[in-house]
């Protein structure tokens, strides 16, 4: 060889200009058998790229006159002779030459030979870099696929394979993950006194790095959930254990509720996650509670909170896919029109087949899911478990228009459905009382007096235990509290000599609790039909 | 006064003010319970009895408006006590601890005068 031809890093030039970056390093040139010339970066706002674009053959270096740091770089190097090599317009790499071997200037059959070994070179390296990049497409696209499959796999493997079978409820759930796979997962855990662990969370990311986060914390969630039971110290401890190794930049969303099976009573908390919705006979209506997602910041609390899902009534657990679904001009489903569906009620498969047929004349056809999406739909059976031993029976259900003095109807019907039971003497005045004081609060406090909005009770029988639920559409907690009034304090003239519903009703009941479902609040009282006199 | 379905009557009994709480003693029958304290309280004896034998029912809001008599009577220092009392509502009184305050006259205990002793 009587030329050494060190071609400068064609790949490179290519990719530098194709990225506009200015800091690409350079790959070794190829040329094994002659000493290497040093590789020439060249910028792509330098202006020698413009020249050799159009320069159309063989540059001499030494004459070339630019202001170009490229041109001053090859001069260094040593460089006579640039070939640019082009392709359709675009310069794609340059062939370096240094002096002659035999120390004789390059003859013109020289620059006429490189000449048109440019004219050939030029379009058969750009063919072999699109072979390449091709190449290197196919396989991120193959990495991709197979990562989709792993994400696919372990989400598949980490959900409930069918929903339990449980006496007086009917559970129902849809899960279709995006085909870019989000991180949405839900569980159902059995725990121990006939009760139910309902999951429903989301990681943000998509991909195996969501999918693994589930896996972590679904698990975690459940190994918390068999030792803790309370949904608000479950999430407290779960965050804490998994904010150490959270990856930056994501964190979990998660609702976690247990479910007494027989009472129907839902203990709710919730890290950050869309809020449940019941169907109750008034219309849909939110579960709230607070609280940060998972996997933040440690340290953090969860509000925990309660409602009971009566007979008739179905509760949604839902992921973001749906409600923020987008149709073709960008509007999204929302969580008004899901909140509105909820409250046609229906029971829970229909209830997700409805979300679903709404889902699809809203986005229409050929649309891509966004996100995955999760339903998960819990209702507790009409007349629950009639027959069943252990199940509660509803035994009689009236609603009172909110006057002053009709608290009276709902103690005449209670005492009505309780005395064929055996509760008597002491325990029905008693019982008489509690409802009496609890229907006033309905009436005064909750519903304000209006007449047209009604309190109702609703009497039911749960083993030997009578269950009477007073409930008012006011949304807030009763008057008062059931902590000994100061009686000192108001005879005194220090406090108002009024305040004794609440202590005088729990006072008189073998169990008393408050349940706020969105704005209707509950007072359940327990009365044992076997107690003292 | 007459007697009336709901209310609250006064009555000079052996030197004793006495209420007689009738029929329902729930907000309703705060106007006539107000004007039987300061009735009760003209008659000028040192101890007032509420007679509950002819209440029917009491609610918290009845409570309260006993606690009021009740203040009012203390503060004027007079004696206050209550009979006729059903057991229901004598447990109220001690839960409530309106017992304390009050003595609680067992009915046996008592001669009862006739009733309608009105003034």
């Amino acid at each position: 060889m009587t030329t050494r031809l060190p071609i400068t890093s064609l790949r490179a030039v290519r990719r530098r200009l194709r990225r506009g970056t200015a800091d690409a390093a350079a790959p070794a040139p190829a040329a094994p058998a002659a000493p290497e010339a040093p590789a020439i970066e060249i910028a792509p706002n330098d202006p020698i790229v413009a020249y050799f674009q159009s320069a159309g053959g063989v540059v001499d270096v030494e004459e070339l006159e630019l202001d170009s740091p490229a041109l001053v770089a090859m001069r260094e190097a040593g460089v006579r002779l640039a070939v640019p090599l082009v392709s359709q317009g675009e310069l794609i790499g340059v062939l370096n030459l240094g002096p002659r071997l035999s120390e004789q200037e390059y003859t013109a059959d020289d620059r006429k030979l490189l000449s048109s070994l440019a004219g050939q070179a030029g379009p058969a390296v750009r063919v072999g870099q699109l072979v390449r990049e091709q190449e290197a497409e196919a396989r991120g696209r193959e990495r991709i696929e197979q990562e989709l499959r792993v994400a696919q796999l372990i989400q598949a493997n980490f959900l409930p394979h069918e929903v339990p079978d449980l006496t007086g409820w009917q559970l129902a759930a849809y899960y279709r993950p995006a085909r870019e796979v989000g991180g949405d997962f839900y569980d159902f855990i059995e725990l121990p006194g006939d009760r139910l662990g309902l999951v429903i969370g989301d990681v943000t990311d998509k991909g195996v790095p969501a999918a693994m986060v589930m896996a972590a914390s679904r698990t975690l969630l459940r190994s918390t959930a068999q030792r803790l039971v309370a949904p608000g110290e479950v999430l407290e401890e779960v965050n804490e254990l998994l904010c150490p190794d959270m990856p930056e930049k994501m964190f979990v969303t998660c609702l976690y509720a247990v479910l007494e099976r027989q009472t129907g009573r839902l203990t709710f908390a919730n890290a950050g996650h869309n809020l449940p919705y019941v169907a109750t006979a008034e219309g849909g209506a939110e579960l709230r509670a607070r609280g940060m997602p998972l996997g933040l910041l440690p340290g953090m609390q969860y509000e925990e909170r309660e409602a009971v899902v009566q007979p008739g009534e179905t509760v949604l657990l839902h992921s973001d896919g749906l409600a923020e679904a987008h149709n073709p001009s960008g509007e999204m489903f929302g969580f008004p029109r899901t909140l509105e569906l909820v409250g046609r009620g229906g029971d829970g498969q229909a209830m997700i087949d409805s979300m679903l047929g709404a889902l699809a004349s809203f986005t229409g056809a050929g649309w891509e899911q966004e996100d995955d999406i999760t339903l998960v739909t819990l209702r507790r059976s009409l007349g629950a478990g009639i027959g069943g031993p252990e199940a509660e029976r509803v035994l009689a259900e009236v609603s009172i228009p909110s006057a002053p003095g009709n608290e009276r109807l709902a103690i005449e019907r209670v005492a009505e459905v309780a005395a064929p039971l055996g509760l008597a003497g002491e325990r029905l005045e008693r019982l008489k009382t509690a409802v009496g004081e609890a229907t006033m609060n309905a009436m005064e406090h909750g519903n304000r007096y209006r007449e047209d909005v009604p309190a109702t009770i609703r009497v039911s029988l749960d083993g030997g235990r009578l269950w009477v639920r007073i409930t008012d559409l006011g949304g807030e907690a009763p008057a008062g509290s059931p902590v000994l009034p100061d009686l000192e304090a108001k005879l005194a003239g220090m406090q108002s000599p009024r305040g004794w519903g609440l202590f005088l009703i729990e006072r008189m009941v073998d169990e008393m609790r408050a349940e706020t479902d969105g704005d209707r609040h509950t007072l359940e009282l327990g009365f044992d039909l076997e107690g003292g006199p | 006064m007459n007697a009336t379905e709901s209310g609250a009557v006064v009555a000079d009994r052996d030197g004793v003010a006495v209420i007689e709480l009738r029929g329902r003693i729930d907000a309703g029958a705060e106007p006539a319970i107000a004007r039987a304290g300061a009735e009760a309280a003209a008659l000028g004896r040192a101890e007032l009895m509420l007679d509950f034998a002819e209440a029917d029912y009491i609610n918290s809001t009845g409570i309260a408006l006993i606690v009021g008599l009740l203040a009012r009577a203390r503060a004027e220092r007079r004696e206050v006590s209550a009979r006729g009392l059903t057991p229901h509502y004598r447990e109220i009184f001690e839960i409530t601890r309106l017992s304390d305050f009050m003595r609680i006259v067992p009915d046996d205990a008592l001669a009862t005068p006739g009733p309608g002793a009105s003034t």
